[in-house]
């Protein structure tokens, strides 16, 4: 990574903590339904999908902020759909190339797959990068997937984060062996790497990303990453981890490893405090957009069920209608 | 009596059954040191280990299919599906295997299994954690299904699901969870395939299905206000249902109103409607009615979400349409 893309790659992580910490307090404050948090995961999330051309199509499970910042998604979007202002998010997944989350564990792995094939038919030059934890590598979905990736030398990135956490599930209890190693189970590379350490990232993700485009097949990368935060706000992590294991991981912080890199290049104090000034405008941006958002009206739980709507749901909608009068 | 927590009385009868018979076990998602996603085996594994309060892996087909395999060997296991919408990937399990293979082996093998299977909307999980799923495993024979809605028949409904040798499908409504009600102490059972009158009244039976039921009761006793004399029914068996009940209610009422929070096409009402026309068709004052959920995927934000699934108000609206009384104003 030179220089300035190092540079960027710290501004975007900062940007994408500064955002985590932000969406979990406006949850506490009851903005939000839920949400979980990635605090811990910058260095995988950002410096991977930085590796990537725009073109390539990401599939994000829920805890891909930090994806997200990389890609450039709008936040106010993409944070709508943990006010539950909508039926998901509202960021445009086709112009961003960030398909919508998934909250059904494993299952997206697969689309990542079968987009991946259907780019290939399609003679467009694209990679499908898939994001997923430790935890939904135990769903069947994962090893379809993978096993069909590998027979049809799919171009797809399996970027698998293990934050050592499924829920209260420790990594051990979710497979009792190393899941970088699977990759050569199902005829394709697997590796491993240290997921806060930016650089690595960005090296793991972009040879794979390249081997993928030379229609070489998929790759399966395992960021080991720390999940500072519970699973989600709606979890009290303290339940079943010690403190001591959080407190190594902030010590071991993504960013202040980089920032430290950085620092140590002659980077200048002053760079990192426009940096956290930058961070911070974004955010009282965000806060002040999500509270701007109008929640749309009851009768739209119609729309989009289907293409054209057939009678009886349209007849469903004008009834709502009509109960709800002009306030619908 | 005591009172208890539904998820309590459910807990209570977790313990008691596997106090009393060291073949049953529990497997799932976080069900161990978290002590389940809503809390119901909070304290299990401490009691009885980890050999019986297992924490699976994320996997679900992979439980309920060790499960039935567990169940084959001659074990009881009892599944807890984090939620019902999980449920769908070991779908293929329970209706291939699950359901079929005693009568496939002739009675040989059973497969004593239950599935804890959380469900319904109401605390905006949005369209793929929201679902009501009665009929989808209401469709299926060699399944038995039921849904209690006060902690008592949770408990004594939950204890005669582990001792049957059929396959259970254990519907929770997530809203009960906190629900408070008397609960007997010590052993006792409920009996699947029997639904409660827990009001009797003259001019319309309402027939309510897992929460909905809870929703029912409240109607009823607004419908009072109206002079109307509504007996209400709890189905708490989805399959087989109580026709007896049903229609000796219907006998008496004339009218019928069922109320699902599941989609109303092919629903649970529908099928009640359709049996109680050939049952007792001549006792019908009028066309049984059905309220549902509005048949969209389950919206995320709160005020459609709310609107998406029948409230008291429509309850009473309905009953009042079905009476042939005008609702008032505020209704
Ligand atoms: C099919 C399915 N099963 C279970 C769940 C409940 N669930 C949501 S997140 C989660 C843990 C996932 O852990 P991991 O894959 O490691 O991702 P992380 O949360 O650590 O990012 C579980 C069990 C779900 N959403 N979908
Ligand atoms: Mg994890």
């Amino acid at each position: 990574m030179d220089a300035d893309r190092l540079r960027e790659t710290y501004r975007l992580m900062l940007l994408a903590r500064r955002y985590d910490e932000e969406a979990v307090r406006l949850q506490r404050q009851g903005e939000l339904v839920a949400f979980p948090p990635m605090s811990g995961q910058e260095a995988a999330q950002v410096a991977s999908v930085l590796a990537l051309s725009p073109a390539d199509m990401v599939f994000p499970s829920y805890r891909e902020l930090g994806v997200a910042v990389g890609r450039g998604v709008d936040m106010t979007g993409y944070m709508l759909a943990f006010r539950g202002a909508w039926n998901g998010g509202l960021y445009d997944c086709r112009r961003n190339r960030f398909a919508p989350m998934a909250s059904s564990v494993g299952s997206h792995l697969l689309h990542a797959v079968g987009w991946a094939m259907g780019a290939r038919l399609d003679g467009r030059d694209e990679v499908a990068i898939v994001y997923f934890g430790e935890g939904a590598t135990s769903e069947g979905d994962a090893s379809e997937a993978f096993n069909f990736a590998g027979v049809f030398r799919a171009p797809v990135v399996f970027f698998c984060q293990n934050n050592g956490w499924a829920i209260s599930v420790p990594a051990e209890r979710q497979s009792a062996g190393e899941i970088w190693r699977r990759g050569e189970a199902f005829g394709f590379p697997g590796v491993r790497v240290d997921g806060g350490d930016a650089e690595a990232v960005f090296a793991a993700t972009s040879a794979a990303a390249e081997r993928a485009r030379r229609g070489e097949g998929p790759t399966l990368i395992e960021a080991l990453t720390h999940r500072f935060g519970p699973h989600s706000t709606a979890d009290d992590d303290t339940r079943y981890r010690e403190r001591a294991e959080v407190e190594t991981a902030r010590r071991n912080d993504p960013l202040g490893r980089l920032r430290a890199r950085l620092a140590a290049s002659g980077v200048p104090d002053s760079w990192f405090s426009d940096a956290e000034d930058e961070a911070r405008l974004a955010v009282s941006e965000l806060r002040a957009s999500l509270a701007a958002a109008e929640n749309p009206p009851a009768v739209e739980m119609f729309d989009f069920v289907y293409a054209a709507p057939p009678p009886a749901l349209a007849l469903q909608r004008s009834q709502l209608e009509e109960l709800l009068g002009p306030d619908a | 009596m005591p009172e208890k927590l539904f998820r309590a009385a459910l807990r209570e009868a977790l313990l008691e059954e596997m106090e009393r018979d060291e073949k049953i076990f529990l497997i799932g998602e976080d069900i161990g040191v978290f002590g389940g996603a809503y809390r119901v085996t909070e304290g299990l594994l401490d009691r009885f280990g980890a050999m019986r309060v297992v924490d699976a892996p994320i996997a679900e087909e992979a439980i309920v299919g060790c499960a039935i395999g567990a169940a084959m060997s001659g074990l009881r296991p009892v599944v807890e599906m984090m939620t019902v919408n999980f449920s769908l990937l070991a779908f293929d399990q329970v209706v291939q295997n699950a359901a079929k293979i005693r009568y496939m082996f002739g009675g040989e093998t059973t497969v004593p299994l239950v599935m804890r299977l959380p469900g319904g909307a109401g605390h905006q999980l949005s369209s793929q954690h929201s679902h009501s799923f009665e009929v989808l495993y209401g469709f299926i024979p060699g399944l038995l299904v039921v849904s209690p809605t006060t902690p008592e028949d949770a408990k004594g409904l939950l204890k005669s699901a582990i001792r049957t040798d059929n396959p259970v499908m254990f519907m929770e409504s997530m809203s009960l969870y906190n629900l408070r009600g008397e609960v007997p102490d010590g052993d006792y059972t409920t009996p699947i395939g029997e639904a409660a009158v827990r009001r009797s009244g003259r001019d319309v039976t309402i027939v309510g299905v897992s929460r909905q039921a809870v929703l029912a009761g409240i109607a009823a006793q607004r419908l009072e206000e109206e002079d109307v004399d509504a007996e209400w029914i709890d189905l708490r068996s989805i399959r087989p249902l109580d026709w007896k009940t049903l229609g000796d209610s219907v006998k008496r009422t004339g009218r019928c109103l069922v109320i699902e929070e599941g989609w109303p096409t092919y629903g649970v009402g529908a099928e009640i409607a359709a049996g109680l026309q050939e049952r007792c068709f001549d006792y019908l004052d009028a066309p049984v009615a059905r309220l549902g959920g509005a048949e969209v995927p389950m919206p995320y934000a709160k005020d459609l979400e709310r609107a998406a699934i029948p409230s008291v108000d429509d309850i009473v609206r309905q009953a009042l349409r079905l009476v042939g009384k005008k609702a008032p104003a505020a209704v």
